[in-house]
């Protein structure tokens, strides 16, 4: 009972969280500079990882693609595969996951952190909401980056599974054939459907990062639990959204 | 000790009104779950006052210190600045409330010069030029002005403390708290916050509550001394009287006796 009152009051503080802190949206452009720097730390640096993965993610599906369709003569339809699973699924997904496990670890800690040494209580008492301060850069910084993420996630995988179907001997598709597939087969809507997902992922997981963050209380054995805590809670938000807005968007 | 440079001189873009507030605490009591911290405190804290609060560790001088912040809502009675709820956005637009907390709260990312320049920023208070002089101002009042450009973290005890009163100056306050200033000082820096917080009442007519149990502190700079003990509000009293009180409860914590024959200890020899 206990576990299902603490859960409700999470969603009830992350719904008011939200709400407060796009209450204060009319002082955006007084926060751009945060914004920026929050943009950078959860895109800018972000860039390698999500290349490195969305590459191997690309080309592990064409060549997993390319194995089971083989012996179906389908091979002429793997670009599309991999086109559509990226665009539609794999690409938002996964940035969503990366973004929990970077941006959303180290926010969670560092508003945790604040919050266990009274800097968030020290903004309370000058009169700086943290939800302006703290959370509405966050939030709006992660709305700007995942499209961009998202966009960069795609064009790798698809390039993976281009060379994987290029130079792996037994797929034997060439690039020309891989790209005409998948530009028959992804539409742009697909493309759009697969932003419309990475936004909703990026600012739920950045609100529970936040929320998570701003309500420990105790030593730092509590700020690692907050840590671990809003990783578990972002990846079970991320896969069960998806489920819903593929339901919504089919 | 280091010389103090105060002058009269108001600070760049001050408020029209900055007048000190009255601070009412009535049949205050706070229980956390099941445990009653404090119960049925009453007290009145007068403009431009420095009121102390002290009492042996855990009797709820910061319990109270925060509920008058206006941080937490108190579980029975209530507290007022000049008649208002501190914990309403609208109290906190009109007061200015400065709380120094006892580990400084500076914020870590920032420098010492932008934790000072954080509350004009924010709240637009004047141009970034008369900001700028604001802050210097306050550094230089504190005689820290070197460190403008430190991280918290490259900072000592003592300074924190400073950068944290140097923040509570810049916000002009017409109250400020004080959680335990001279904790884990020394005896000369010590003194030199209590002289910081005689001043700072004597130059800007602030109303201070300082919550302390440093007895020398407490009796050098209060104008009233308030005693808490179990939870309870066991004395409100000028300093003198204080020292002169025949209450067991009040002189054995006034003047305590150090015995390392106390009997109590007896298990640890055995």
């Amino acid at each position: 009972m206990n576990r299902i009152t603490s859960i409700l009051e999470g969603l009830g503080s992350g719904l008011i969280l939200a709400v407060r802190a796009f209450a204060s949206l009319p002082a955006a452009p007084r926060i751009l500079k945060r914004v920026a720097e929050q943009a950078y730390n959860a895109g800018y640096s972000s860039l390698p990882i999500v290349t490195i993965l969305c590459f191997f993610i690309g080309s592990v599906l064409a060549l997993q693609a390319g194995i089971s369709m083989r012996d179906f003569g389908a091979k002429a339809f793997i670009g599309a595969l991999v086109g559509e699973s990226m665009a539609r699924e794999l690409g938002p997904v996964m940035v969503a996951i990366l973004l929990a496990g970077r941006v959303g670890s180290a926010v969670t800690a560092e508003l945790a952190s604040m919050k266990v040494y009274s800097e968030v209580d020290a903004l309370v008492t000058m009169n700086i909401p943290p939800e302006r301060l703290l959370v509405l850069p966050r939030l709006l910084a992660v709305l700007l980056v995942m499209p961009v993420l998202t966009i960069l996630a795609n064009v790798i995988g698809w390039f993976g599974g281009a060379l994987v179907c290029q130079y792996v001997g037994f797929i034997g598709l060439s690039a020309d054939q891989y790209f005409q597939s998948l530009k028959e087969f992804v539409s742009v809507n697909d493309i759009f459907d697969g932003i419309v997902k990475a936004e909703v992922f990026g600012f739920v997981v950045m609100l529970i990062a936040c929320n998570t963050g701003l309500r420990t209380r105790g030593g730092p054995r509590e700020i690692g639990l907050a840590v671990t805590k809003s990783v578990v809670f972002s990846l079970i938000a991320i896969l069960t959204l998806d489920y819903f807005i593929t339901k919504i968007l089919a | 000790m280091t010389a103090l440079r105060f002058t009269r001189a108001p600070f760049p873009c001050v408020r029209d009104d900055r007048s000190p507030v009255e601070v009412t605490v009535s049949n205050f009591g706070k229980r956390y779950g099941k445990q009653t911290v404090l119960s049925d405190v009453s007290l009145s804290v007068q403009p431009g006052e420095i009121f102390v609060i002290m009492g042996p560790s855990g009797s709820g001088k910061s319990v109270l210190l925060r509920h008058i912040a206006g941080l937490e809502a108190p579980t029975t009675g209530s507290v007022a600045i000049n008649g208002q709820d501190p914990s309403l956005p609208a109290t906190r637009d009109q007061f200015a409330v400065a709380l120094v907390f006892q580990s400084g709260a500076l914020f870590n990312s920032l420098s010492v010069y932008d934790n000072l320049a954080l509350y004009p920023l924010e709240h637009r208070i004047c141009p970034k030029p008369e900001i700028r002089d604001r802050v210097m101002r306050a550094l230089r009042i504190l005689s820290i002005e070197h460190a403008a450009h430190k991280l918290p973290a490259e900072l000592s005890g003592g300074m924190r403390k400073r950068v944290a009163i140097a923040r509570a100056l810049v916000m002009e306050p017409q109250l400020i708290l004080y959680d335990e200033p001279t904790s884990e000082l020394d005896p000369v820096m010590s003194a030199t916050i209590a002289e910081i917080i005689a001043t700072l009442k004597e130059e800007y007519s602030v109303t201070s509550i300082v919550v302390s149990h440093d007895r020398d502190l407490s009796l050098t700079i209060g104008n009233r001394v308030a005693i808490l003990h179990q939870g309870r509000l066991i004395a409100v009293e000028k300093p003198e009287a204080l020292r002169a009180s025949s209450d067991p409860i009040i002189s054995e914590f006034l003047n305590p006796r150090i015995d390392i024959r106390n009997p109590r200890f007896k298990t640890l020899e055995a």
